[in-house]
């Protein structure tokens, strides 16, 4: 038996539990249409009454081939096609596909690229981390923080605009820096922003910390130990909130983040309520290093010395950042020509998706749908 | 001829229900009366819990359809009716086509002894709280009759919610009612009554609203009635039997059109008719505010202004709304119609300053106002709370309310048996 086997054993997933009473057991389609499926996951439930007695994810729904798309453009032309994967984070994956290529030409970012790269990144994770709180809230029956939250996210996405012109899907980083310099008057934006948003957060806090119903259906719901978390592959948010403190900004730096001075939030039960609490409190360690990101922002060049065309040597290179819903990680071949060979994209919702089944089974129907609000994927990456 | 007018005069004096006076003419105007206005509130219900909902979630709600979207329940209505009617093949027809008319019947039915006045009732049973009770408890078999009929796995899973939901919740609810029953007792003959109408004069009689009565005992009474009617009408934070993100609409997932409005119609008419229910047994029914601390001529006087003033009022939130409309030409049918809306308000609230008018009405509009508070906390409660799951909301039936009714039931048994002995022997 291999040591990856040994890690896998204990999961036991393939046992489902015998049905009460010999009840006739439901199969229930749960999606594509559904409207707490985040998009077109299609979940087949097996039921026991209201009791889960396994599930199974059937994806692809949404599948645009990206992958394959990305073999037949230049590496210039791929980049606004990675914006498309997680939609919602569309700044991080531009980021992780840049650093990738330049990690591959063996090019760095100017340092004013970096940091501007650094606080357009971590409003996305702002704004993704809304858009999570706003759906999570809304499954779990509570209608009103989704208002809340996208009324606060508007702010963020008209910073973009005004920034690149795009809201949603950005494409604001390029290879080797970014391609448009920061308007007048960006920096006070962002401090804008900051003190309109810190407040806010605190009131998306009074809706749902304390709120009783809100504690009794996340606490112990969906519990997924870190050793799960590690032999799944899980990463992200729902995996700090298993109590492993693992956080690529910190594990491995990229971009600038070893200039900033942040924490990583860690949960210890590994309950949809912890993941809850992980990403409010993300949410505020994110203004903390744009807080930093914006003081220090210095002067100089936004791009590296890029050629027009870009041909990378033979080789290989893997690089991953820590997007809002985990680690995102390109894999990208280079044969010598302007294309890639092969890019390969690791991203962490579809990997996530695979504990949805660890996390349900003997919890209820309406636990699948916190659990599924609370893994916070995007059907756009778990396809791709 | 003069027999005829006399005969339809001869309720006017009357100081009973006309049900129970035995007079067809005018309980039929009643039954009319009860479900026009039914209706109306149902339509003003819908608006407003769009608008208020909407404003509490920072949006506008409906804008385009009318002044303010005011006819925007209408233009729905109108669509509905106008919808194709789908039975779905694998259905059984005949329990699919009764199911939603069962559910209706039972929200209206018990609308028959609600009590807007002292006169103001289809009829005085004696046995009202009980027909209430049961009565608005069939409409669970009407949506468990939708929830299988319809041979699809979320309205089933739906309906088995709601079966289980009701039953424990109204063993609940049934002990908060018998210990304001209870209370009405409390009086030389000791002995209390069931009518609607009696447990209402029973507050008037003892000068206090059973909510304050035995401080706690009836508040937590209320307090568990309150809780309890919120389930048993499924709504948020209870209404698992239709939750969206869970069972797309649950029970009526699979039903469409006319048949679907009267689900929709029934769950609204069975909120409004169990608030009449806790108005009624707690909240002093149609008496008005503070009858002892501010009595005398001046003071009724004073209060028989309310009606009137409460239309003017909203009168004025037309004409201030319609100054504030746009400008623009486009918007000039839809400010017309604002206004107008608000003239009318304002004459229904000068011909409510009539001292004729204004005796005959001022039960109703205090038995309303109360009911319309409590359709404002279930608005409220959409808009703050999270949905219950199905085993916390069965912990909560049996394994709180429950016994706390009983405790209640006993504890109020007690304290008026011993007011009786001790105080009164």
């Amino acid at each position: 038996m291999t040591e990856s086997d040994s890690a896998l054993s204990h999961l036991d997933l393939e046992t489902p539990e015998k049905p009460f009473l010999d009840a006739n057991e439901l199969v229930i389609n749960m999606g594509p249409q559904h409207p707490a499926t985040h998009g077109v996951l299609r979940v087949i439930l097996r039921l026991d009454g209201e009791k889960v007695l396994g599930l199974e994810c059937v994806i692809g729904y949404l599948h645009r081939g990206v992958e394959k798309i990305g073999e037949h453009r230049t590496y210039t032309m791929f980049n606004p096609y990675v914006d498309r994967m997680d939609y919602v984070a569309a700044v991080s994956n531009g980021l992780g596909y840049c650093e990738t290529i330049e990690k591959l030409l063996n090019v760095e970012a100017p340092p004013r690229a970096q940091y501007v790269r650094v606080i357009l990144t971590e409003l996305n994770r702002i704004a993704s981390h809304q858009l999570w709180l706003g759906t999570h809230a809304l499954d779990i029956g509570a209608i009103t923080p989704l208002f809340y939250t996208f009324r606060d996210r508007e702010e963020i996405l008209k910073i973009y605009e005004k920034y690149c012109g795009a809201r949603l899907t950005t494409h604001a980083f390029r290879i080797g820096g970014l391609q448009y310099e920061t308007y007048a008057g960006f920096e006070q934006d962002v401090r804008n922003f900051l003190n309109f948003f810190l407040p806010k957060i605190d009131e998306y806090e009074e809706l749902l910390t304390t709120n009783r119903i809100w504690v009794e259906r996340t606490r112990n719901v969906g519990i997924i130990s870190g050793k799960d978390c590690i032999a799944l592959g899980v990463t992200g948010p729902v995996l700090r909130a298993s109590g492993v403190k693992w956080d690529l900004r910190k594990a491995q730096p990229y971009a600038n983040y070893k200039n900033f001075d942040f924490d990583i939030p860690i949960g210890q039960n590994g309950d949809t309520y912890d993941r809850y609490l992980v990403r409010v409190a993300e949410m505020r360690q994110s203004v903390r290093i744009i807080e930093q990101a914006v003081e220090a922002i210095p002067e100089g060049p936004i791009m590296a010395k890029v050629p027009k065309v870009i041909k990378p040597a033979v080789g290989e290179v893997y690089h991953s950042i820590e997007a809002p819903k985990g680690e995102l990680g390109y894999f990208v071949v280079s044969d010598g020509s302007t294309q890639p060979y092969r890019v390969r994209v690791r991203p962490p919702s579809f990997v996530n998706l695979q504990a949805l089944d660890k996390m349900c089974r003997g919890q209820l129907v309406a636990d699948v749908i916190a659990v599924i609000g609370t893994l916070d994927i995007v059907l756009g990456e778990v396809d791709r | 001829m003069n027999s005829i007018v006399q005969y339809i005069q001869s309720y006017l004096a009357s100081d009973k229900t006309p049900g129970a006076a035995g007079n067809m003419f005018w309980a039929l105007v009643y039954i009319m009366l009860v479900f026009v206005g039914l209706s109306v509130a149902v339509i003003a219900m819908n608006w407003l819990e769009r608008k208020i909902l909407a404003h509490m979630q920072v949006r506008l709600g409906p804008m385009r359809v009318g002044p303010h979207g005011l006819l925007q329940p209408i233009a729905d209505a109108i669509k509905l009716l106008l919808k194709e009617d789908i039975i779905p093949a694998e259905a059984d027809g005949l329990i699919f086509w009764m199911a939603p008319f069962i559910v209706v019947l039972a929200a209206f039915t018990v609308f028959v002894v609600v009590p807007f006045g002292p006169t103001h009732a289809i009829t005085d049973m004696n046995i009202g709280i009980l027909f209430m009770l049961g009565v608005s408890s069939l409409s669970v078999l009407g949506i468990v009759m939708a929830g299988w009929a319809s041979n699809s796995h979320y309205p089933l899973i739906g309906a088995l919610r709601s079966s289980a939901q009701m039953v424990s919740y109204e063993v609940a609810m049934g002990l908060a009612v018998v210990s304001a029953i209870l209370m009405t007792s409390l009086n030389a003959t000791g002995t209390g009554t069931l009518s609607m109408i009696g447990i209402v004069q029973a507050q008037q009689a003892q000068g206090e609203w059973f909510i304050f009565k035995f401080f706690p005992l009836g508040l937590i009474a209320f307090f568990i009635f309150a809780v309890a009617m919120v389930a048993e009408t499924n709504r948020a934070p209870f209404d698992l039997a239709e939750a969206e993100s869970e069972l797309t609409a649950g029970f009526h997932t699979e039903y469409s059109g006319f048949r679907w409005s009267l689900f929709f119609l029934a769950e609204y008419s069975a909120m409004i008719a169990v608030s009449s229910i806790a108005v009624t047994l707690w909240l002093g029914g149609w008496l008005r505010p503070f009858p002892n601390l501010l009595s005398g001529g001046i003071w009724e006087l004073v209060f028989s202004f309310f009606p009137g003033v409460t239309f003017l009022f909203f009168a004025a939130i037309c004409f201030y709304n319609t100054v504030r409309m746009p400008k623009h030409p486009l918007f000039r049918i839809q400010t017309i119609g604002l206004a107008a809306f608000g003239v009318v308000l304002a004459l229904i609230g000068l011909v409510l300053f009539i001292p004729a008018v204004s005796m005959r009405v001022q039960d109703i509009f205090w038995f309303a106002t109360k009911v319309a508070a409590f359709m404002y906390l279930y608005i409220w409660y959409r808009g703050t709370f999270p949905r219950y799951r199905f085993d916390q909301l069965m912990q909560m039936g049996w394994k709180v309310l429950l016994p706390m009714g009983l405790g209640v039931l006993i504890l109020t048994a007690s304290v008026a048996l011993l007011q009786q002995k001790l105080w009164h022997p």
